[in-house]
């Protein structure tokens, strides 16, 4: 399906482009672009607070002079923006990388994936706020200990990407995102203010099960309101799959051509084929997985997406690629790249999944029905602070519970540390239920003992 | 009316654009909200022209210039808000544009005249003895120069090193402000950031280090700086840390270094201070103005007038007058920092914070120059003062969540015995609550010095200086393992 009113006119930028690197004497390019439409609310006690919208452009253009590259991103899709975004790049291209040169993807113009987005209809402003107006009024009913909803919103958009060479790559898609996020704020007397919630992303807005978001952000701040701080010590981890999600993908540079190259990574080129965790856990990178709904067919570089093993019981099959680190590989890309000078490298869609046919150390443990005291890690805080991705080490805020007898208790404020090396080879448990989130999909993942400092 | 996809293509940048014409334009374009009903208008131009670069080893290995403009209109209607972005320049998606922020109020431009509009002020230009900034940069090949020399240097200096990264970033933007109450103003504002990271490596040893030095309209800022220096220094540090042991998590008294360990005020009071976290109930400090909050030993400000500081700014995004506003003195709350919206919703007058990263974003009540005010003692006073606890030299990033809790890294950390600094120690998280936190700052030395900073917040990333002397932290609970 298609909204057959496109906001990029892809054969007439390509036209203009072509015309304009004729008259720079540019032979060699290829321009990444997108434009988006969106439309936000945000309310406060039943009445509007900010509603948003926006029309975005922008578009990166690479060209090659000399077999140096160079690049310039602009928003003006303008003749005079586009013109002046040409020259710059040009300009750069004398101060491009001699010894590391991205070229097209031999990828560019290969089939691509079919990915069956629906495009939905818009709910428009007035709708989204109705809805969002509602939504909060049952969260504040849901419980007398919930106070406000400090944090939500709802929005919609349409998009679309483009990527075009000089070459004859032309690659173009288009979509629409809906997002819905209720974060709630409970108080009691004499105790603090506990909070949390709940993020639902669909095709669209019709898509979004308002009341599924309502009762997860009700259930989720209630279950923190009766909580005691934690002894600092050692414990048995469960993490829920959001918080293992987080924690791999901020950890991505195990697996990361790019980042191996460069020196930064845990990794080494050498380390394809080693054992880097537990045989229990098997991990891909499937950007077209059906729950992905922001997915895309091709990358920055207009490499087809696809569906790739990254751990394999234990073992690290494969590194996520761009063009000239899958040449530097002597192998092929990936679809990881985005279009660049020096093309970053980046996963789309984790899926942490049990290894078939392996058995776990604890295979017994389920977070729902173990007797042992274990903590439940529901979501990591402030990963871009406590992560030293190139150490491997992190300390990180948490919200989560003591569960002793299947009793749960929130845990006030502590933080959890160690070492992500260590923690992937202390794997006991994956459960076997996979659980599709917003930023990918995995199971709960149980780890033999990790540090956590509480307040006691 | 006339406002052109031409007129608005032209590279501002200079004033001579800003004419009569222009003027009316914009007069053009807040006359029709206005007559549809809005309460205030306000038009936000922004045209920016950035460069990126980043040298690895020995090799410029990116060099990324970005240009681009956009407008940001905004409209209210009483307390309520609508904001559209759009970098369609055109009359029609001008007129859209303006059109859409109405619609989400209600508003429709074909009702009858409600209220007129009496024009624009004469233009209040801050950036009209800042076109230098245009021509007074180093060129493309003396900045990629002076970051190769300073990869150099880390080579030069670093037994260890695997891994050597210096980047620079220098950033032009143009604003124009233009709303309904008559504010016309125009901002040149020139950003340039120097920074320098190194992985240390050997064997199971790893450490990692970043610097960063960031500067508002100094042109020279590169070429002044001193690279085999900075080299020298973080070379320094990754070898102290190379060979840390991992922190004991406990509670226990800290002393936080100047500089950028003032990003304990930044993220555990100073986001609780912003008429933003008011708005949402969110702050535990929204009824405590003129009541002690923090330990008397305590006085702490937020400006935007310190010459070349990063986050320095000569009007703010809702082209007020930038000021220096204490927040809190002696330990008392004095003031909130407060936008437009801010004052609307909460009463507290605006302070020259409404502050946004782009057009894309409505201007929020942000910090800018924020630190503790220095205080008597020396900073080995403080270290001396403490038997078991931690030296927090060099400060990584951190967050506040959305009941107050806060937390924060520390890159390079040293254990203090009998009030002496003995072993670096690292993986160390500082978290705690500012309500908790403030009263146990005891002790603050004399030797206040700020450093540049990114922050994300609401209206996206803007650039912000965080300082404070040295300070003592009589008790704080420290993640580790």
């Amino acid at each position: 399906m298609s909204s057959n009113i496109n906001l990029i006119n892809k054969n007439n930028l390509r036209d203009r482009l072509s015309l304009l690197s004729s008259e720079l004497n540019v032979s060699k390019w290829d321009l990444g672009a997108s434009i988006a439409k969106d439309v936000s609310v945000q309310i406060d006690k039943g009445q509007p607070k900010q509603l948003k919208a926006s029309q975005k452009s922008s578009i990166t253009i690479r060209v090659w002079s000399n077999n140096q590259i160079g690049i310039t991103s602009t928003s003006d899709l303008s003749e005079v923006g586009l013109r002046k975004a040409l020259s710059s790049a040009l300009q750069a291209s004398h101060f491009g990388n001699k010894e590391e040169t991205p070229d097209f993807s031999i990828c560019s113009k290969e089939e691509l994936p079919k990915i069956d987005n629906p495009f939905r209809k818009q709910f428009g402003v007035k709708k989204l706020l109705s809805s969002l107006i509602e939504a909060e009024g049952k969260l504040l009913t849901a419980d007398k200990s919930i106070k406000s909803v400090p944090y939500n919103g709802f929005a919609e958009s349409m998009f679309e990407r483009v990527y075009i060479n000089s070459d004859g790559a032309l690659r173009h898609i288009e979509g629409t995102q809906a997002s819905l996020y209720l974060y709630a704020r409970a108080e009691e007397s004499g105790r603090k203010p506990r909070s949390s919630g709940s993020i639902k992303i669909g095709y669209g807005a019709e898509d979004i099960n308002i009341n599924d978001c309502i009762n997860e952000a009700a259930s989720r701040t209630l279950s923190h309101l009766y909580y005691k701080p934690i002894k600092t010590g050692k414990y048995l981890v469960c993490f829920k799959p959001e918080a293992i999600l987080d924690l791999l993908t901020a950890f991505s540079n195990i697996y990361n051509a790019r980042s191996v190259i460069d020196g930064i990574s845990l990794s080494t080129k050498n380390s394809i084929g080693k054992k880097i965790s537990s045989e229990i856990l098997s991990m891909n990178d499937n950007g077209l997985h059906q729950a992905n709904y922001g997915a895309c067919a091709f990358d920055g570089e207009g490499t087809p997406t696809q569906n790739i093993s990254i751990i394999e019981a234990g073992i690290l099959k494969n590194f996520i690629h761009s063009e000239a680190t899958a040449r530097y590989f002597k192998t092929r890309p990936t679809g990881h790249g985005s279009i660049g000078s020096k093309a970053s490298v980046s996963s789309d869609w984790p899926v942490i999944f049990r290894t078939n046919g392996q058995s776990a150390k604890c295979p017994k443990l389920d977070y729902k029905e173990t007797t042992e005291e274990f903590v439940l890690v529901e979501n990591l805080h402030a990963l871009h602070a406590g992560i030293k991705a190139s150490q491997g080490s992190f300390s990180l805020p948490f919200d989560g519970w003591l569960v002793t007898n299947q009793e749960k208790t929130s845990i006030e404020s502590a933080t959890i540390a160690g070492d992500i090396m260590d923690l992937l080879n202390n794997i006991i448990q994956v459960e076997s239920k996979q659980v599709f989130a917003h930023q990918g999909v995995a199971p709960h993942i149980w780890v033999e003992e990790l540090a956590i400092t509480g307040d006691k | 009316m006339t406002l052109t996809t031409a007129r608005l293509s032209q590279d501002f940048l200079e004033t001579r654009y800003i004419d009569d014409l222009f003027k009316q334009n914009l007069e053009e374009l807040i006359a029709y909200g206005i007559s549809a009903g809005a309460s205030f208008v306000e038009i936000f131009i922004e045209n920016i022209d950035s460069l990126g670069l980043l040298a690895e080893q020995d090799t410029v290995t990116s060099v990324n210039p970005s240009i681009g403009k956009g407008v940001g209109i905004r409209v209210f209607l009483g307390q309520r808000d609508g904001f559209v972005s759009t970098n369609d320049l055109s009359e029609q998606g001008l007129k859209f544009a303006l059109d859409q922020a109405l619609g989400m109020l209600g508003l429709e431009t074909n009702s009858q005249t409600k209220k007129s509009f009496e024009g624009l002020n004469e233009l209040n230009n801050f950036g009209k003895s800042k076109t230098r900034f245009l021509t007074e940069c180093p060129t493309l090949r003396e900045s990629t120069s002076k970051i190769l020399e300073a990869t150099d240097h880390l080579r030069k200096n670093g037994p260890h090193l695997s891994v050597r990264r210096g980047s620079y970033s220098k950033t032009i933007q143009e604003v124009i402000v233009a709303s309904s109450d008559g504010t016309f103003c125009r901002d040149l504002r020139l950003y340039q950031s120097i920074g320098l990271n190194v992985l240390a490596l050997d064997k199971e040893h790893r450490s990692s280090i970043g610097r960063r030095i960031g500067t508002e309209g100094r042109p020279s800022t590169l070429t002044d700086w001193d690279s085999e220096k900075a080299a020298i220094e973080i070379n320094a540090s990754a070898e102290r840390m190379l060979y840390a042991k991992y922190v004991e998590a406990g509670q226990m008294p800290v002393v936080l270094a100047n500089k950028f360990g003032g990003v304990i005020f930044h993220e555990a009071c100073g986001h609780l201070l912003e008429t933003t976290q008011i708005e949402r109930g969110t702050s535990p400090f929204e009824k405590k103005l003129n009541q002690k909050i923090a330990n008397s030993a305590v006085t702490a400000v937020d400006e935007g007038v310190t010459e070349g500081a990063f986050g320095s700014i000569e009007m703010d995004d809702e082209g007020m007058e930038t000021q220096k506003t204490t927040l809190i003195e002696n330990g008392i709350l004095k003031r909130f920092l407060s936008d437009r919206a801010g004052e609307l919703r909460t009463g507290h007058k605006r302070t020259g914070s409404g502050r946004r990263q782009s057009y894309a974003f409505a201007a929020a009540s942000r910090m800018r120059n924020t630190y503790i005010e220095k205080g008597e003692y020396t900073p080995e006073q403080l270290i001396e003062s403490i038997d078991d606890g931690i030296y927090c030299k060099s400060m990584g990033g951190g967050s506040v969540g959305a009941t107050g809790q806060f937390n924060f890294s520390v890159e390079e950390g040293y254990i203090i015995k009998n009030g002496r600094l003995t072993e670096p120690v690292k993986g160390a998280t500082l978290i705690g609550e500012a309500v908790d936190v403030m009263p146990r700052i005891s002790m603050c030395a004399n030797d206040l010095d700020l450093a540049a900073g990114y922050c994300g917040s609401i209206s996206g990333n803007i650039n912000v200086t965080v300082g404070q002397p040295h300070i003592k932290v009589d008790s704080i609970t420290i993640g580790g393992r």
